[in-house]
């Protein structure tokens, strides 16, 4: 069940919810799970909380022997509105009604795109001082990163592909690197700060 | 002022707030979710010896407000930024009179920036007109993840949003202080995206657009847009506590905000009651960018001492002391600094 968990990521700091101790309990009763979320504010963003509820949801449903899931997301001022939509199998649209328009594909994908500028720009990094304008994905070590969050956007992964891109996969702009890292640095900020929030938060709780 | 190795530094507070969030004003759970998220904060960013008891915490009153930042804390002049929050405090969570009474007692030390919101509509503006005269505004604070009846947020791009500040603009209110929140409509989109303020401030060019926070938790896109628009400021609340907590990511937050908007368009403040003053103030002038962190150049004092007060001054036009002044550098106003630190 954690297994599955660890495949839900925060899409705006591209880890694990395992990892950022957002699971705050797995109970496993037969074929019934009961998954329980919490996060290190009230007022962290109702979007991104659905986001990972349902993917949360999703991932468990997907384990094989599984028939009753029930995940809830704890301590949330959305939490009864995104419990109950997931209680009743609802999707985005109907759980949050006339605030939601289309869908949140296109947040998803805009956070892709910044997970994948950090990855782009942590390689990039690692093989300074080369002239990056000569980098291409063949001097990229394998397993790194990049490879994965240029696989998630489609793009190509041939060792001939350039390393820097804007952040379409484009060619990159006069200052693209420099902007990379300005993302790289608000994420991991981001990342470092919610974790920090976590834990003071729930600093007596133990996880079950 | 603060005074430290032969140095006087000017101090302005450009965002600070005299809450109620005791019980008795908590109109719902969110009113407690809301000063128990700050708590969490406070808690988390502050030097131990600053922590605040939660009872403090709740509700501190004019008296205190005024001995934390004017005796203790070496501020010259502060600047009420109210979040009104009116779905979740009876009396709302910023205390309008009371502020507003303080601020009247001591106008050499206090400006009052009241708020407005652009889904009131018409009766709003009417509303703007008359808080316009009253208070004397020069700027407003905005938060757009307001809630407010069905609508829990708006883009500063809505047309209501657009007339707002025009007749902001007539009444005199030259700045705009943004404050983005987890909340916006419709859902789909990332509600901390500051986009909306690139298109207000490339078409209200005659005002000044203050993002709060530097856009965090948009740092990235905050500076991608603020080194284009002249207008647009970055405030350093909730930032500049990291300077104890995370020194080195503070260093990085001040590197990115010199490169990308150079030293004039950057203000202090501490957030108070989220946070005081006096120790933020004495760790800036302390702080420096951590050796081996070679990709930006150390602070200089002419940098600190526009950050920590004359950038805001020049803003509100305060009285600044003609020896605490320092003389105009002819700065470029867009593009990033220091081009060779792109490398």
């Amino acid at each position: 069940m954690w297994a599955a968990l660890a495949t839900v990521v925060d899409p705006e700091l591209d880890r694990p919810l395992t990892e950022l101790g957002f699971v705050r309990s797995v109970a496993i009763d037969g074929a019934a799970v009961e998954v329980h979320l919490r996060l290190p504010t009230s007022f962290c963003a109702p979007n991104f909380a659905w986001l990972m509820a349902s993917d949360a949801y999703d991932a468990v449903a997907d384990v094989p022997g599984v028939r009753h899931v029930v995940v809830e997301l704890d301590d949330h001022h959305d939490s009864e509105l995104i419990n109950r939509g997931l209680a009743a199998g609802k999707g985005y649209r109907e759980t949050f009604g006339h605030e939601a328009l289309e869908s949140l594909d296109e947040l998803r994908e805009t956070f892709r795109r910044k997970a994948y500028v950090v990855a782009m720009e942590r390689a990039i990094t690692r093989l300074l001082p080369r002239n990056v304008a000569e980098l291409t994905l063949a001097d990229v070590p394998d397993g790194d990163p990049v490879f994965r969050h240029r696989a998630a956007l489609g793009l190509s992964l041939d060792g001939s592909e350039p390393l820097l891109t804007d952040q379409y996969g484009g060619p990159p702009g006069p200052l693209e690197l420099r902007r990379a890292r300005s993302v790289r640095i608000s994420v991991e900020g981001n990342a470092h700060f919610c974790r920090g929030l976590l834990a003071t938060r729930y600093e007596n709780e133990v996880l079950t | 002022m603060y005074r430290k190795d032969g140095e006087d530094y000017f101090i302005v507070d450009a965002h600070i707030a005299l809450w109620d969030a005791r019980p008795g004003n908590q109109r719902n759970i969110h009113g407690k979710q809301f000063i128990d998220c700050f708590y969490d904060y406070h808690r988390n960013l502050s030097p131990e010896s600053e922590l605040w008891p939660y009872e403090d915490y709740l509700y501190y009153g004019s008296d205190r407000l005024m001995r934390d930042l004017f005796d203790d804390g070496y501020v010259d002049h502060a600047i009420f930024q109210p979040a009104l929050l009116g779905e979740f405090y009876r009396t709302g969570f910023g205390q309008t009179d009371e502020a507003w009474e303080l601020t009247r007692k001591h106008p050499d030390k206090l400006t009052y920036n009241h708020c407005f919101d652009p889904r009131n509509g018409e009766a709003g503006l009417d509303q703007l007109r008359a808080d316009a005269e009253r208070f004397g505004l020069t700027g407003v604070k905005l938060y757009t993840a307001e809630w407010h009846g069905q609508s829990r947020g708006y883009k500063l791009t809505d047309p209501w949003a657009y007339k707002y500040l025009e007749v902001a603009r007539e009444l005199g209110i030259r700045n705009i202080h943004v404050h983005k929140g987890p909340t916006i409509r419709p859902l789909d989109r990332d509600a901390f995206d500051v986009a909306d303020v690139d298109h207000v401030a490339s078409d209200f060019t005659d005002l000044t657009f203050v993002v709060e926070h530097c856009g965090l938790p948009r740092l990235e896109d905050f500076c991608w847009i603020a080194t284009q628009e002249p207008n647009v400021y970055a405030g350093l609340a909730v930032a500049m506590p990291f300077i104890h907590t995370r020194p080195r990511y503070f260093a990085q937050i001040m590197g990115e905000l010199l490169y990308w908007l150079g030293e004039d368009r950057i203000m202090f403040s501490s957030d108070y009651a989220l946070w005081t003053p006096k120790w933020l103030v004495e760790r800036f002038v302390d702080f420096q960018i951590p050796a081996g962190m070679t990709e930006y150049a150390p602070l200089t004092t002419v940098q600190k001492k526009k950050v920590l007060g004359l950038n805001a001054a020049r803003l509100y036009d305060l009285d600044v002391p003609e020896r605490l002044r320092l003389p105009d550098a002819g700065e470029p106003l867009t593009g990033p600094r220091e081009p060779a630190a792109a490398s």
